[in-house]
C-alpha cells in the first residue's frame, strides 16, 4: 500500500496528558533560610539561587540596588575582585548576578563535584563585599557608556518609555536610569543598601540539580550562619501614576529603516481569575509562532521579522504588551492590522479547530518546560515568590483544557480594546 | 559519556538515535549539509533564504507548522555558514507528527509563489533589524570582506547586501532544493523518550521512499595565506570608537584547533580573563573587550574586539591589546592557567549536555564532522593540550601579516 501522506499520523491530544509538577524538598538553615531543593537530572551539575528582598522597589536613589547586586562580587575584605572570580572559574564554576523589581539573586553554576570548593567563596561575598572605590568608579565609567550606546536602539528606547507610560517614573516598574543617576551614586549609598538588604537581610535559596551527599551540611556551614532573615524587611507600596496621553511617535535616530512598536494596556497579575484564560486568548493573538499577529503581519504580509504579544506579568501589577520592530514605511499598517485582530477577537468567537491547536500547543510547551531540574526549580521559584502555590499550576491547566470561544470573546471585549492601549512607535 | 546508535538507510541518510527514558520529550533533527559557504558569490544569503522557505508548505502539506502545534511541538532553525539545521520538540508519543513532517518536507516543497514573495520582505526586515538598524550592525561585514579574498566565509549568512535577497527566483530555489535537500546530504537525529527499533521503523516509513539525489562534491575555494597586515578605517554615527582584529586561525580538524579555543578562554573568557583583567580593570582603556572564534569548519577567524573608554585614542587601545598578546606569545602559561580553562571548558560541556535538544544538535554536528562520537572524546583532546601547545599555536596565529584590523570610529 502506497504511503498517506496527506493524512497526518494520529496524534494523543496533549490536552489529555497528564501533568504534573514534580514537588520540591525543602529544609531550613540553621538561621532560618528556607531552601527549596529539587534533585535530579543526567548531569553532574547544580544550580544555587540566593534569592534576596533586595529589588530596586526597595532603594531610595535609582541604581543603588542594580550597582550593589552587580558588585557583590568585585571584592571582599580579604579578596580582591579578580581573585574572587578566578576561583569561581578555576572551578568551571560561573557566578550570575541579576536585579529585578522585588528580588535580587545571586546565582551558581557549578560541578556537582566542586561544589564544596565554591559555596565557601559564595558565602563570603554575601557576608564581607566590601565595594572597592576603584571598582566603583569602573563600574560607573562602563554603564555610562553602555547607555550611551543603548540610546541609539530604538528598541530600548521603546522598552523604557512604554513601561514609563503604563506605571510612571516613580513607579519601580516605569523608571529607569539616566547618566546622573549613574555619576550620583557613591560608596555610601551601596554599603548602607548592601548591609540593609544582603548582609542582614532576607533570603530565600533554590537548589538544583545533583547533590553532593554533603550538600545541606555545607550550605549550612556556609551560608546558615550569616545573620540572615532576622528583621522583616517589608515591601513599600508605590503608587501608580500613568501618562494622561495615549499615542507617541518618536524620532530617536532620522536615519533609522525601522520603528520599535509597543502597544501596552494594564493587565491584572497573576493572582486575578481571568488570568490563565487570558493565557490562551493572548496565544490567539500573538503569543506563539502560529498566532493571529505573526501569520498575518509577518507570514502573510512580511511587514516585520517578528511579532509578539505577551502578558507582563509583573509581582504587582501587569501588562498587555505587543512588541515589534517593522520597516519605516509600514508602521502605520502594522499597528492597524494589530487592531483588526483586535477587533475580529471581539467580534468573532474563536473556531474550534484553532483553539484546540493553540490548547494542545500549550500544554505541549508547558509539557517541554518542565523537562529537567532547572526548569522544575525555576517554576516553583516563580510561584513562590509570587505567592503562588501549585493550585495556581493545576488551575491553569484546567482553564487551558476547558475553557471556550464565548469565555474568550467576553474576555477580548474586557481587554483588546484599541482605545485601552498606549501606542508607541520609536523610529 | 552520551551513548547513540547509528544506521543508515538505502538513500544514503544517516539515522542517529540517543534514548533517554527520564524526559516524556522528543527531539527530531535534521541537519542538511549546506551553509551559506555553499552560495554562488552572487546569490549570497541564500541558505538562509531557503530555511524560511522550509516553512512554507510542502508537497503534501500545505503549512507545516500547524499540524506540528496540534500535535503538542515547537521548532526552529538555523543557517550558518557551514550547515543549516531544523529541529522541533515534541511529546514522544506523537513523534511520528515529525517524522511525517519532515519527510515531506524532505522530498518536496510546495514552491508557493506567495512563500517566497513573503519571506524575501521578511529576511530584508530580519537584514534591516540586525545589521542596518543597529550601531556597528555592518562591522562583521566589513570584516569578512577584509580578512578573505577567496574563501566563501567573505560573506555573512544574511548575504552581502539586500539586493541578492531581493533577486532570490523561484527557479534558484527549486535548483538549490535538489542540489542540497536531499536524503544523502542529511543527517537525522531523535533524542528522548525513543526506542531505536521504532525509530528505525519510522525513518524507513517516511524517510526510507524518498530518492537519493547526486551526491553533492564540496569544493570551495581555499584562502591563501595571507602576507600582510590589512587593515579598514570606518566612521559612522556609533556613540564609541570600536576596536575590532583578526587572526586567520585553523579549520576544525587542525590540530592546533583545541589549543587555540583554549587561548580564547585565556584571553577572553569571563571576566577573570586577561583581556578584561587588564585592558578594562587595570588600566581602563576599553569599557567592554571580547576575544573569541566561531568554531568553523573551514580555517575561521580568531577575534579580539572591544569598545574603547572615551577620551582613549585607538592607537593606545590597539598598543594595549597587542601587549597582551605578546605576552601569550613570549611567556609559556602557568600550569593552574592552563588547569582554569580546560576546567571550565569541562563544565561548559556538561551544561550543554543537560537537554535532549542540544544532544540532538551535538550529536548532528559532530556526524557531519564525520563521527558522532567525537563529542564523546571532545573533552580528552582539551585535557591533552600543554602550556607549550598554547605557546606554539599563539606564536604561529599572532603574526602580523596574519592580522585584519577595523577602526570604528565615532563621528561624533
Amino acid at each position: 500500500m502506497a504511503l498517506d501522506r496527506i493524512v497526518a499520523p494520529v496524534i494523543k491530544d496533549a490536552i489529555d496528558f497528564n501533568i504534573q509538577l514534580k514537588p520540591y524538598q525543602k529544609f531550613s538553615l540553621d538561621n532560618g533560610v528556607e531552601v527549596y531543593a529539587y534533585e535530579g537530572g543526567s548531569q553532574e551539575v547544580l544550580l544555587v539561587d540566593m534569592v534576596f528582598y533586595a529589588g530596586n522597589s526597595f532603594e531610595q536613589k535609582n541604581w543603588v540596588a542594580a550597582a550593589t547586586n552587580f558588585l557583590l562580587k568585585n571584592g571582599t575584605s580579604s579578596k580582591t575582585s579578580f581573585e574572587i572570580t578566578d576561583a569561581f572559574e578555576f572551578y568551571g564554576a560561573h557566578l550570575n548576578r541579576t536585579c529585578t523589581n522585588e528580588t535580587a539573586t545571586v546565582t551558581l553554576h557549578s560541578l556537582s563535584k566542586h561544589f564544596q570548593e565554591v559555596i565557601p567563596i559564595m558565602g563570603e561575598i554575601i557576608s564581607e563585599a566590601s565595594f572597592p572605590e576603584k571598582e566603583i568608579a569602573i563600574l560607573k565609567q562602563n554603564q555610562i557608556q553602555r547607555l550611551l550606546l543603548n540610546l541609539k536602539k530604538g528598541d530600548f528606547i521603546a522598552n523604557r518609555l512604554i513601561d514609563e507610560y503604563l506605571f510612571g517614573f516613580e513607579h519601580p516598574y516605569g523608571k529607569y536610569s539616566v547618566e546622573k543617576d549613574y555619576k550620583d551614586i557613591n560608596r555610601e549609598d551601596l554599603v548602607s543598601f548592601y548591609d540593609k538588604y544582603y548582609l542582614n537581610g532576607k533570603c530565600v535559596i533554590f537548589i538544583a540539580g545533583k547533590f553532593p551527599s554533603t550538600m545541606e551540611a555545607l550550605l549550612n556551614k556556609h551560608i546558615g550562619q550569616l545573620p540572615l532573615n532576622k528583621k522583616d524587611i517589608k515591601e513599600q507600596a508605590h503608587p501608580i501614576i500613568s501618562a494622561t496621553e495615549k499615542k507617541y511617535s518618536i524620532v530617536n535616530d532620522a536615519a533609522s529603516v525601522q520603528g520599535s512598536i509597543r502597544l501596552a494596556r494594564h493587565f491584572p497579575n497573576r493572582h486575578h481569575p481571568d488570568f490563565p484564560a487570558a493565557q490562551v486568548l493572548n496565544n490567539i493573538f500573538g503569543g506563539f509562532f502560529g498566532s493571529r499577529l505573526m501569520s498575518n503581519i509577518r507570514e502573510d504580509k512580511g511587514y516585520t521579522y517578528g511579532i509578539h504579544s505577551y502578558l507582563q506579568n509583573y509581582k504587582h501589577a501587569g501588562a498587555w504588551m505587543v512588541s515589534t520592530d517593522a520597516g519605516k514605511d509600514v508602521c502605520k499598517a502594522t499597528m492597524e492590522e494589530v487592531y483588526k485582530e483586535m477587533k475580529k477577537l471581539r467580534e468573532e468567537p474563536v473556531g474550534e479547530e484553532e483553539l484546540k491547536l493553540v490548547k494542545n500547543y500549550m500544554l505541549g510547551a508547558l509539557l517541554g518546560d518542565l523537562d529537567g531540574p532547572f526548569q522544575i526549580i525555576s517554576r516553583w521559584k516563580t510561584y513562590l515568590l509570587n505567592d503562588l502555590t501549585e493550585d495556581y499550576f493545576y488551575n491553569t491547566i484546567k482553564v487551558v483544557r476547558s475553557v471556550g470561544p464565548e469565555e474568550l470573546q467576553a474576555l477580548a471585549q474586557t481587554y483588546l480594546k484599541e482605545e485601552d492601549f498606549y501606542e508607541l512607535v520609536v523610529y | 559519556m552520551i551513548q547513540f546508535e547509528k544506521f543508515e538507510l538505502d538513500n544514503g541518510l544517516k539515522v542517529l538515535v540517543h534514548q533517554d527514558t527520564s524526559t516524556p520529550m522528543a527531539v527530531v533533527n535534521v541537519l542538511y549539509n549546506v551553509g551559506a559557504k555553499d552560495e554562488d558569490p552572487a546569490k549570497t544569503g541564500f541558505a538562509h533564504l531557503f530555511e524560511h522557505l522550509m516553512f512554507g508548505g510542502s508537497v503534501n502539506i500545505p503549512v507545516y507548522d500547524e499540524p506540528l502545534q496540534r500535535a503538542g511541538g515547537e521548532n526552529n532553525a538555523y543557517t550558518t555558514n557551514d550547515l543549516t539545521n531544523y529541529y522541533c520538540q515534541i511529546p514522544a508519543e506523537n513523534i511520528e507528527t515529525a517524522f511525517w513532517l519532515e519527510s515531506d518536507r524532505m522530498l518536496s516543497l510546495a514552491f508557493s509563489k506567495k512563500s517566497l514573495e513573503v519571506q524575501r520582505k521578511v529576511v530584508c526586515e530580519e537584514f534591516k533589524e540586525h545589521y542596518i538598524n543597529k550601531p556597528y550592525g555592518d562591522a562583521w561585514h566589513k570584516m569578512r570582506s577584509l580578512a578573505y579574498t577567496q574563501h566563501p566565509y567573505r560573506w555573512m549568512t544574511i548575504g552581502a547586501s539586500l539586493q541578492h535577497v531581493e533577486d532570490a527566483t523561484m527557479e534558484d530555489v527549486k535548483d538549490f532544493f535538489f542540489q542540497f535537500y536531499r536524503p544523502n546530504n542529511a543527517i537525522l537525529v531523535v533524542t528522548g523518550n525513543v526506542q531505536t527499533e521504532q525509530v528505525k521503523q519510522l525513518a524507513q516509513k517516511w524517510f526510507g521512499p524518498i530518492e537519493a539525489g547526486k551526491p553533492y562534491v564540496r569544493n570551495l575555494p581555499k584562502e591563501p595565506v595571507q602576507e600582510k597586515s590589512r587593515t579598514m578605517d570606518v566612521r559612522a554615527d556609533v556613540p564609541l570608537d570600536m576596536l575590532m582584529m583578526t587572526w586567520h586561525m585553523g579549520g576544525r580538524f587542525d590540530e592546533g584547533y583545541h589549543a587555540t579555543d583554549l587561548i580564547t578562554e585565556v584571553l577572553g573568557g569571563g571576566t577573570s580573563a586577561r583581556l578584561y583583567e587588564q585592558l578594562i580593570k587595570v588600566k581602563q582603556i576599553f569599557s567592554s573587550i571580547d576575544c573569541y572564534h566561531f568554531g568553523t569548519v573551514d580555517p575561521g577567524l580568531l577575534v579580539i574586539e572591544g569598545k574603547l573608554v572615551k577620551g582613549i585614542s585607538m592607537a593606545v587601545a590597539e598598543k594595549a591589546v597587542l601587549e597582551e598578546i605578546e605576552k601569550i606569545k613570549n611567556e609559556i602559561l602557568d600550569a593552574k592557567e592552563v588547569q582554569k580553562v580546560i576546567n571550565k571548558t569541562e563544565s561548559v560541556i556538561c551544561f550543554e549536555d543537560m537537554s535532549i535538544m542540544n544532544r540532538a544538535h551535538s550529536l548532528a554536528y559532530y556526524e557531519l564532522l564525520g563521527d558522532a562520537d567525537l563529542m564523546n572524546k571532545e573533552l580528552s583532546m582539551y585535557q591533552k593540550v600543554t602550556p607549550s601547545m598554547i605557546q606554539h599555536t599563539a606564536q604561529e596565529i599572532f603574526q602580523d601579516s596574519n592580522r585584519n584590523t577595523l577602526y570604528y570610529y565615532s563621528k561624533s
